[in-house]
């Protein structure tokens, strides 16, 4: 064989191999979703939305899981969204290249990938330990240590692509810095800030493992943040490992909301960002 | 009219600000002295003593001494890296948004040194307005383009602010071309139309002088014939500072020019003696491009 | 028009700005600017408060247990003894795993996407990837306990067995476990699990640093002659070669972290086989499952596993960094 069939039958070779890669991998990742949607499909009906969860044995819903959900998201949104978008401003305004502002960069990559369940136990440290009982706001401060690393990034890089030219043309009319940032650079940059908090939303969706020893599981409905409170990824966890039909059902339901939710949050943040390009 | 030597003169309308300009400007430079290239000017609205500028220790403008006269147009020319861009920001001390840049002298202007550490520099810049070489339309309305200056430093009424915004637009010439979308975003008009925007909104503010940073660079020709227009109209009411790369640009909107060089001023004077008999070699070499 | 233009025009001098928005304008600056500084500060201390708030929980167990606590293998809340070295080996056995599968397969489809997928195919695939990324991963957990898991006890694992179980030394690694394995739920399934689970995010970082090599750099090889695969190997990887390394780097770091994707399927045995196909557990998956009962050094000792996890995920991050620094800086380089 010479040496240029020899080059061709490597390249056929190792082409194919990508391809079959390919395949393989969206093959495992199609399987993923296919029993994802008819295992959900099947257990959803309109008491998910109505009813409590049951005790073993029983029929029932994820009302207070849904609720709760709901209100440790938007307490955890409420609390990092700010954080995240000062220091990212800072960084991006005010630090840019200094030692101080490539810290706080450095730091923030590292809670950024930090194990989810080791945020869990410093929450759990911090708040539930002291206080005694389990909480909806420790569930919510330890998913808000997951959005500040998020919204601060992308709010830096946000930033970073306004045109310093704005900012100069803002303040050559007289206007001080806070109200050049506030009133021009905020709004050059308000799509991708945006799809930075849409983001962060989407990630902390399917978050379990901070909030087993935050907010864990209440069986009853509880709007109550001081204490124990249902939330559908601590609820999908408990009652898909648990020996119980009607509760493995509840949970392929619960899998599939979550699911439905954080790749709708997903595609809404590209559109978000495409529509702010074009 | 006809004793204006400027290049360019004859179609200002007549009015105060052009019957100060023929008394105090054109018409007496014999009169003056000229001291090192640089002619004195008797009715200077920015007054530049040993000005020097420095990027961390790079001294970007040495013993600048120059003053721009009132409701004139000074061009500042020269090639590229020569100081005039930094000359004209500090002038409305945008250079203070970045550490590590300093300036160093005395700006005069009605009495006040605006390199004093004293000055307030945003009350500053609301008097010293600047328009840059890239249009800079803010991401909101036509109006709020407008208004944003306006916000800043006066408290009117709605009314009084629509016709602030239209006396803004006006002077801007563009008003007949947005009055029926102000609502529209200021990023959806054209290059030409998104500079005079811009213009309209320094405007807006009354500032007393206007600093232009190459407004044309980014312009089609015929954008930029308005935009020339323009600046030769504003001058009635403002001092004009405009810094160019294109010397037929500078013969034509100016009443006075600067060239410089290497961070230095070389030589200041009416722009037809700069263009026709300049004194210095290096303005002679530069204007007929055998340099730069 | 001319008399609203005539009226502005003798304000002009009379209207100066007014005072009182000095004030305002000049403690708005500082105020905003103190605000920011605060909150930038809020993220260091965030950082600093897990780590003292991890090193104080696990004082009383390395008081208890020393140095020893990290090769000690006994989990016995009776006798109070407890030993970090089951959970960590499942640690790093259950991510090398999941790089081996992972790895190859994310490569091969970061390849795909760059190279070979012709225009109208790179935006789905690529888009489809990186949405399989945000799936949470529990849902991988779920799917991984009650049908990859006998799929794989049923169709893959008596093949294993017969194939490599034979073979000296390392078939001990594939060997039936004692307990029938019926489940499918081991060390093997997790890793597996958590390979799927890792390739849509490992494949998307390589996508994307393999994007950053000039069009140019890949013409100038394909117009030598060389084939796709040639240009992939040759200009392509040592190109973009550190960037691959921190992308991969990121991944083993979700690996090592992971807790839902495989608390479901690994079994949660106290005590390690010998054989990848036996249960086992992992320090992430131990916490989860035992930290709500645990009380006095029980809780300590788990405290001090999360402390261990979390050095190792910090050096696998500031390597990653390290690498992706080195990336920029010769992208920075080749520019100029």
């Amino acid at each position: 064989m010479n040496l240029y069939a020899r080059r061709k039958l490597i390249n056929t070779f190792n082409m194919t191999a990508s391809v079959l890669t390919t395949l393989v991998g969206l093959m495992f990742l199609g399987w993923i979703l296919i029993v994802l949607i008819t295992k959900g499909i099947g257990a959803i009906n309109w008491t998910i939305f109505t009813e409590m969860t049951p005790p073993p044995g029983s029929a029932g819903g994820l009302a207070n899981a849904l609720i709760g959900s709901l209100m440790i998201t938007l307490a955890a949104v409420a609390i990092g969204t700010p954080i995240g978008i000062m220091a990212g401003t800072y960084l991006a305004e005010y630090g840019k290249q200094s030692v101080f502002a490539e810290v706080v960069r450095t730091i923030n990559d590292i809670l950024l990938s930090a194990p989810s369940i080791i945020i869990g136990v410093f929450v759990y440290t911090l708040m539930v330990a002291p206080m005694g009982h389990f909480s909806g706001w420790a569930g919510a401060v330890a998913l808000a240590i997951i959005v500040i690393p998020v919204v601060l990034r992308t709010t830096e890089n946000m930033l970073s692509l306004v045109p310093t030219q704005m900012r100069e043309a803002a303040a050559a009319l007289g206007a001080p810095r806070w109200m050049v940032i506030m009133s021009v650079v905020y709004k050059a940059a308000i799509a991708g800030m945006v799809t930075g908090v849409v983001l962060a939303i989407a990630r902390i969706t399917g978050e379990t493992a901070p909030l087993l020893f935050t907010a864990l599981n209440n069986q009853f409905w509880s709007t109550d943040m001081n204490g124990a409170m249902a939330n559908l990824p601590v609820v999908i966890f408990q009652f898909a490992m648990s020996p119980y039909d009607d509760w493995r059902e509840l949970a392929w339901a619960a899998a599939l909301l979550i699911t439905t939710l954080v790749l709708g949050m997903n595609i809404l943040a590209r559109s978000l960002l495409r529509g702010h390009k074009a | 009219m006809s004793t204006m030597a400027a290049p360019q003169g004859g179609n200002v309308s007549f009015n105060m600000a052009a019957a100060v300009t023929k008394k105090t400007g054109s018409t007496d430079h014999a009169l003056t002295d000229k001291v090192d290239g640089v002619r004195h000017v008797s009715n200077g609205k920015l007054i530049l003593r040993d000005v020097n500028f420095y990027y961390g220790k790079f001294k970007g403008l040495q013993d600048i001494n120059v003053s721009f006269p009132e409701r004139q147009v000074t061009a500042m020319i020269g090639p590229s890296g020569c100081g005039k861009s930094t000359l004209l920001r500090t002038l409305n001390r945008i250079y203070d948004l970045y550490p590590g840049q300093r300036a160093e002298g005395e700006i005069m202007m009605d009495g006040q040194n605006l390199l004093d550490h004293a000055m307030d520099v945003n009350q500053l810049r609301a008097k010293i307005g600047m328009v840059f070489q890239k249009p800079t339309p803010f991401p909101m309305s036509i109006y709020d383009n407008i208004s944003f200056g306006v916000k800043l430093y006066e408290n009117l009424s709605k009314s009084d602010m629509n016709d602030r915004v239209e006396w803004a637009l006006r002077k801007g010439a563009i008003w007949d071309e947005v009055k029926d979308k102000l609502g529209q975003a200021g990023t959806a008009l054209s290059g030409g139309q998104q500079q005079r925007l811009c213009i309209a909104r320094s405007i807006a503010v009354k500032p007393e002088v206007i600093l232009f940073d190459e407004p044309t660079s980014a312009l089609d020709p015929i954008s930029t014939l308005k935009i020339e227009e323009l600046i030769h109209e504003l001058k009635s009411e403002f001092t004009v500072v405009i810094v160019t790369h294109n010397m037929q640009q500078a013969a034509r909107v100016s009443d006075y020019t600067a060239f410089m060089y290497l961070g230095k001023m070389v030589e200041y004077d009416h722009t037809n003696v700069i263009f026709t008999k300049p004194d210095k070699k290096e303005t002679e070499d530069y204007i007929t491009g055998r340099f730069g | 028009m001319s008399s609203t233009q005539a009226g502005a025009l003798n304000e002009v001098k009379s209207v100066a700005p007014i005072n009182r928005s000095k004030l305002s304008f000049a403690l708005g600056d500082v105020v905003f600017k103190f605000t920011a500084l605060f909150f930038a500060l809020v993220v260091l201390m965030l950082l600093a408060g897990i780590i003292v708030m991890l090193v104080k929980g696990s004082l009383p167990a390395f008081e208890a247990f020393g140095p020893g606590f990290i090769t000690s293998d006994e989990w016995d809340p009776v006798r109070e003894l407890y030993g970090a070295w089951p959970s960590l080996t499942g640690t790093l056995v259950a991510a090398l795993i999941a790089m081996l599968i992972g790895l190859p397969l994310s490569f091969g489809i970061a390849v795909f996407i760059t190279e070979m997928a012709p225009q109208w195919l790179k935006r789905p695939v690529g888009t489809a990837v990186e949405l399989l990324a945000a799936v949470p991963s529990i849902i991988y957990g779920m799917w991984g306990l009650f049908f990859f898991a006998p799929f794989f006890a049923a169709y893959i694992q008596p093949g294993l067995v017969a194939a490599l179980g034979p073979l000296p030394i390392f078939g001990t690694l594939f060997q039936m476990p004692v307990m029938g394995g019926s489940s499918g739920v081991s060390v093997l399934t997790a890793g597996i699990v958590l390979a799927i689970m890792i390739v849509p995010f490992m494949a998307s970082v390589i996508r994307d640093v393999f994007e950053i090599v000039p069009g140019s750099l890949k013409e100038s090889a394909y117009a030598m002659g060389a084939t796709t695969w040639e240009v992939v190997w040759n200009v392509v990887l040592p190109f973009t070669k550190t960037g691959v390394v921190g992308g991969i780097m990121l991944g083993l770091g979700r690996a090592i972290g992971e807790t839902m994707a495989v608390t479901f399927i690994i079994g949660n045995a106290s005590q390690l086989g010998s054989s990848l196909l036996d249960p086992g557990t992992t320090i992430a998956a131990k916490l989860a499952n035992e930290f709500n009962e645990a009380d006095g050094l029980q809780m300590d000792s788990l405290i001090a596993m999360g402390l261990i996890l979390f050095v190792i995920t910090f050096i696998v991050l500031m390597l990653s960094k390290l690498m992706l620094m080195r990336l920029a800086a010769t992208q920075e380089g080749s520019k100029t």
